[in-house]
């Protein structure tokens, strides 16, 4: 199943009002892949992943989701909340939004609200005390529970998620994506503040998740530790637009990058970026 | 270092005098007219004015006097041996606490009718404080667990209690029927009302909800065929011991059970009546908190952006706690009605939607018991300044000021999870998001 | 037809008033994003200043009603801005850093103490003032109506329009102005930059207050009787049209006062006039539903 796109984004074009923030990008993420979206700061990284979980709609533009089970999904058209209902996809924040007056298991409680209550009869059955809705609770701890290990944060379960140390919480807020069982997993900077044994053990877990679950991961990340050790596909973005798409070793030599991220010499800039 | 600390000191009164000062000018300006001056329509129909310096000087030197006070070390060093005198895991002690005052309240609203059979004041004041916790509890799933501005709720409150009235005038039916009748036309004007204004934000949330709480009682005034406006409504039916009237009849209450016959047997049967209620409300709270859709709720309170990530429908949500809120209010509304045996629309102004809502927040948001501390420490201070009746709502709007200040997080402010994997802690609402401290812009 | 241009002219002399106090809403959400919610009970606040400076005045001699007027004005415009920077001060800065309800629960109780601070003060009758500026021009005079223009609703325009050329200057001119807008876009940002954002926010509040006060002032000159529940309803219908006109937008408050003002007129002229409320009410929850920015209002993308 790898190499069929899991994510297909045309013709992308994000305005508001006179700015542009993206323009007329287009890029493909494969499934069962981690694709990362790197670019200086302002290139619209964000703002891509806010169109394509559907915080923002987009100005001008396609976003095809493919499930699996060949299910499709037109991203452009949903709202947020059905985008990570139906079509499945996760993400987390840039500045983590965690519910920080909750405890860690209940962040992850709340992950699973829609099948829960479905299970609770929206609401009705469970209010009654019907079984069907503590069984589905129980498994809902559990998966909590696993996730919860997955991240080492058992030992704090119960503690209030507002209380855990900005990495804790950062491997929280995946933990939580993860209890949406999502088809597609957006992270927007995953190891940023991390030090260098965190982003090695972030690295490890990306890729077990991966591999353990199947799941299309899309990464924005500044840490090129953690970009050119795990990503199977990279994608640069500049002032809105793509300016390089490929493997990492590719991406990496590639001179437009180097002077997107590093700025060059003013008479060398020209040729650069007309990308001699 | 003796000689530093003296000029230390004394710098420290000159600036503590300068700022009194300052403080005793300002209060001239304020005061000078308003209180300095009184007008009173004269004889002939315009104001003539006389003075009322002397007062105005009292007011000002005490203002003096207190800005003195407030700023000297004297009660800088107050506050911080208070403050050391109190443990820092106040919050957790204060949490066990909480078990025992939630049964402690229990026991003592169950055994209140008793205590107070002979004083039909404490009586009332007792069924007063219950409702208003009943419309706390209701309010509370909207403001406390959800997180949503609501500063109408008394709508809810006037539609419950005119249901009642005119569905019980009308068709003659019992209050068993007539209660949840009334309820639900509440939950039904709560989502024709949250539909609308539900992805609002915050502070505009609030002002239409203002709104529309405005709107309901202007149509209750001006829709005399209705509600029969300014008038209101009168005899509704008293409520019976499920069938047997409370008269003094042969087939009355008194005479079924072989009671000599009193007027109070219905007020505790009243009293009763509101605390079930009260007491039902709570249990669906404390339900619903355990179940996705209470969780949802407090989710949408801490983080509603991270909610619509997680796939959750939030306006559905909203909705729902909208809805629910709404008919507790209808169901109060309803008791009201019986209870008063008649309704206008002046029990239903703003300024009750303002006290339930001070009763929610300065109870500490979310928490059942605070709910029911703050009603009865407002409703029964309030009854506590009778005498001094044209000051009390003034000391009333100064103390929900000063509350919200010095203590913001309200009286019980902890959190206890709905779900625990090992060992319960109690959180301290300092860490709880309640709609996100910066304004959203 | 002269019908319609009466209402036309009350209106805008109503709508006027709406518009001085809707300035105060919103250049207090615009700065710190806060309803002030005790705004109203500032303005009749202002009102009742007025109404004592006037009789004091006239206690102590002074009979020139325009001298009179003018220092109803200053004295009025002075204190009100002293209740307004005291309220600040008091309820609000304190809770600046707090949960976002909490401001809002200090204003409701502030504007519950300002009322019944007034009430017990001065008493719960209402307080008439004698007409002090009478007369006015006939305009049109129809076959049964004949369309008054009066010196008062002339003066309350000319007051607004004066009062906002001169407001307009101050935000765009002066260096308070540019530091009001600055915090405006961004008080952290301010803030370091060296702005002192406490007297910036003081002083905006200083402003709407004296605003309100002219409003004051006005409305006890154009109706004659002034009670200490006046804020109420003013302050939720200029923070209305606060609302519709774009909160955050000097203009837009202006405009969406005016909008507010004609709508109620005509309402009362040629539907009903105890619903007239229920009309300014309902257009602020439509407004609020289709325009959630007003009519002048910044579009605003919510940054997640």
């Amino acid at each position: 199943m790898s190499g069929t796109p899991v994510l297909a984004i045309e013709h992308l074009t994000m305005r508001f009002g006179g700015l542009t923030a993206v323009s007329d990008l287009s890029l493909w993420a494969r499934a069962r892949e981690i694709t990362a979206v790197i670019g200086p700061n302002g290139a619209g990284k964000t703002t891509l992943f806010n169109c394509i979980t559907g915080f923002y709609r987009p100005t001008v533009g396609r976003l095809q989701l493919a499930h699996p089970d060949g299910a499709r999904f037109l991203l452009e058209r949903l709202p947020e909340f059905r985008i990570a209902r139906e079509a499945r996809v996760a993400r987390t924040f840039q500045n983590v939004r965690l519910f920080a007056g909750m405890t860690a298991l209940e962040n992850l409680l709340v992950a699973q609200h829609n099948t829960l209550m479905v299970a609770s009869g929206f609401t009705v059955l469970g209010l009654f005390g019907g079984s069907a809705y503590a069984r589905a609770e129980a498994n809902a701890i559990d998966k909590g529970r696993y996730w919860l290990d997955r991240v080492g944060l058992s030992a704090r379960a119960d503690d209030p998620a507002g209380a855990l140390p900005y990495g804790a919480q950062r491997r929280l807020e995946i933990a939580r994506a993860l209890c949406t069982d999502p088809v597609l997993l957006c992270l927007d900077e995953p190891a940023a503040g991390l030090n260098n044994r965190e982003s090695a053990e972030l690295n490890q877990f990306l890729l077990d998740i991966r591999h353990e679950h199947g799941a299309s991961i899309l990464l924005i990340e500044h840490d090129m530790g953690v970009v050119m050790e795990i990503s199977d596909h990279i994608v640069v973005l500049d002032y809105g637009t793509k300016i390089a798409d490929g493997a990492p070793r590719e991406v990496r030599n590639d001179p437009k990058v180097i002077a997107a991220y590093l700025g060059v010499a003013d008479e060398n800039a020209e040729a650069a970026e007309a990308g001699l | 270092m003796p000689r530093e600390s003296e000029s230390s000191l004394r710098f420290d009164t000159l600036a503590a005098l300068q700022d009194a000062a300052t403080a005793a000018l300002v209060a001239t300006g304020l005061f000078i007219l308003l209180i300095g001056i009184r007008t009173e329509q004269g004889p002939a129909g315009a104001l003539v004015i006389s003075t009322r310096f002397g007062l105005l000087a009292e007011i000002v030197a005490a203002v003096f006097v207190g800005r003195l006070l407030v700023r000297r070390v004297i009660w800088r060093s107050l506050t911080d041996a208070v403050g050391r005198m109190i443990p820092t895991r106040v919050n957790s002690v204060a949490a066990h606490l909480a078990t025992y005052a939630a049964a402690a309240f229990l026991v003592s609203a169950l055994i209140a009718p008793v205590v107070f059979y002979t004083n039909r004041y404490w009586l009332d004041l007792a069924i007063l404080i219950v409702t208003y916790t009943m419309l706390g509890f209701g309010l509370n799933i909207v403001v406390g667990l959800a997180g949503l501005l609501d500063l109408g709720y008394v709508a809810f409150y006037a539609v419950g209690a005119y249901s009642y009235a005119l569905i019980a005038q009308h068709f003659g039916l019992s209050f068993w029927i007539c209660l949840p009748l009334a309820g639900m036309l509440a939950a039904v004007a709560g989502l024709l009302l949250g539909f609308p204004v539900l992805r609002l934000r915050g502070d505009y949330l609030a002002i239409v909800t203002l709104g529309f709480g405005e709107i309901i009682r202007l149509i209750l005034l001006n829709w005399q065929d209705l509600t029969g406006g300014p008038n209101g409504i009168s005899g509704i039916a008293r409520p019976s011991f499920f069938g047997l009237p409370f008269s003094a009849a042969d087939n009355g209450f008194a005479a079924t059970f072989g009671l000599s016959y009193s007027p109070t047997h219905r007020v505790v049967f009243l009293y009763y009546l509101i605390l079930a209620l009260a007491l039902m409300t709570n249990w669906v709270t404390l339900r619903l908190r355990r179940l996705p859709i209470g969780r949802a709720w407090e989710a949408l309170r801490e983080d509603e952006i991270a909610c619509r990530a997680l796939g959750i429908n939030t306006t559905n949500t909203k909705l729902t706690a909208f809805a629910m809120g709404a008919m507790f209010g209808g169901f109060a509304g309803a008791f009201f009605a019986t209870r008063q045996g008649f309704i206008s629309p002046e029990s239903f102004t703003f300024g009750e939607s303002a006290l339930v809502l001070a009763i929610v927040v300065l109870g500490g948001m979310g928490s059942q018991l605070g709910v029911a501390v703050a009603a009865t420490v407002m409703l029964g201070g309030f009854e506590l300044f009778r005498e001094f009746e044209q000051f009390r709502m003034l000391i009333f709007g100064a103390a929900m000021v000063a509350i919200v200040i010095y203590r913001p997080r309200g009286l019980v402010s902890t959190r206890k999870p709905s779900v625990v994997l090992h060992k319960p802690t109690a959180i301290a609402a300092a860490i709880a998001q309640d709609a996100r401290a910066e304004p959203a812009k | 037809m002269a019908y319609f241009v009466q209402q036309l002219i009350n209106g805008i002399t109503l709508g006027s008033i709406y518009g001085l106090i809707a300035i105060g809403y919103t250049m207090v959400y615009g700065i710190i994003g806060m309803i002030n919610f005790a705004h109203g009970d500032i303005f009749m606040v202002g009102a009742f200043i007025a109404l004592i400076a006037f009789l004091v005045l006239v206690a102590i001699g002074v009979t020139a009603v325009p001298l009179a007027l003018f220092l109803m004005l200053l004295i009025a415009m002075a204190l009100t801005a002293l209740y307004g920077w005291t309220v600040e001060r008091i309820a609000y800065r304190p809770l600046r850093h707090s949960f976002r309800l909490a401001p809002l629960i200090s204003a409701i109780g502030m504007s519950i103490v300002l009322q019944n601070y007034v009430q017990i003060a001065q008493g719960a009758r209402v307080k008439p003032l004698p007409p002090l500026v009478v007369g006015g021009y006939t305009l049109l005079a129809d076959s049964d109506f004949a369309v008054r223009l009066s010196y008062i609703q002339i003066l309350v325009v000319v007051t607004t329009f004066a009062l906002m050329a001169g407001l307009s200057v101050l935000i765009a001119r002066t260096r308070l102005g540019r530091n009001m807008r600055a915090c405006e876009q961004d008080l952290k940002m301010a803030a370091l930059l060296g702005i002192d954002v406490d007297r910036t926010i003081s002083l905006t509040f200083v402003l709407g207050a004296a605003l309100a006060a002219v409003a004051g002032l006005m409305f006890l000159l154009y109706y004659g009787v002034i009670d200490f529940f006046i804020g109420f309803l003013a302050g939720v219908k200029a923070f209305t049209a606060a609302v519709l006109g774009g909160i955050g937008s000097l203009p837009g408050a202006m405009l969406g006062g005016l909008l507010i003002g004609l709508i109620e007129t005509l309402w009362s002229a040629y539907f009903s006039i105890e619903y007239k409320d229920v009309a300014a009410f309902s257009i602020l929850i439509v407004a609020l539903i289709f325009l959630p920015t007003g009519i002048l209002g910044r579009p605003e993308v919510e940054k997640v």
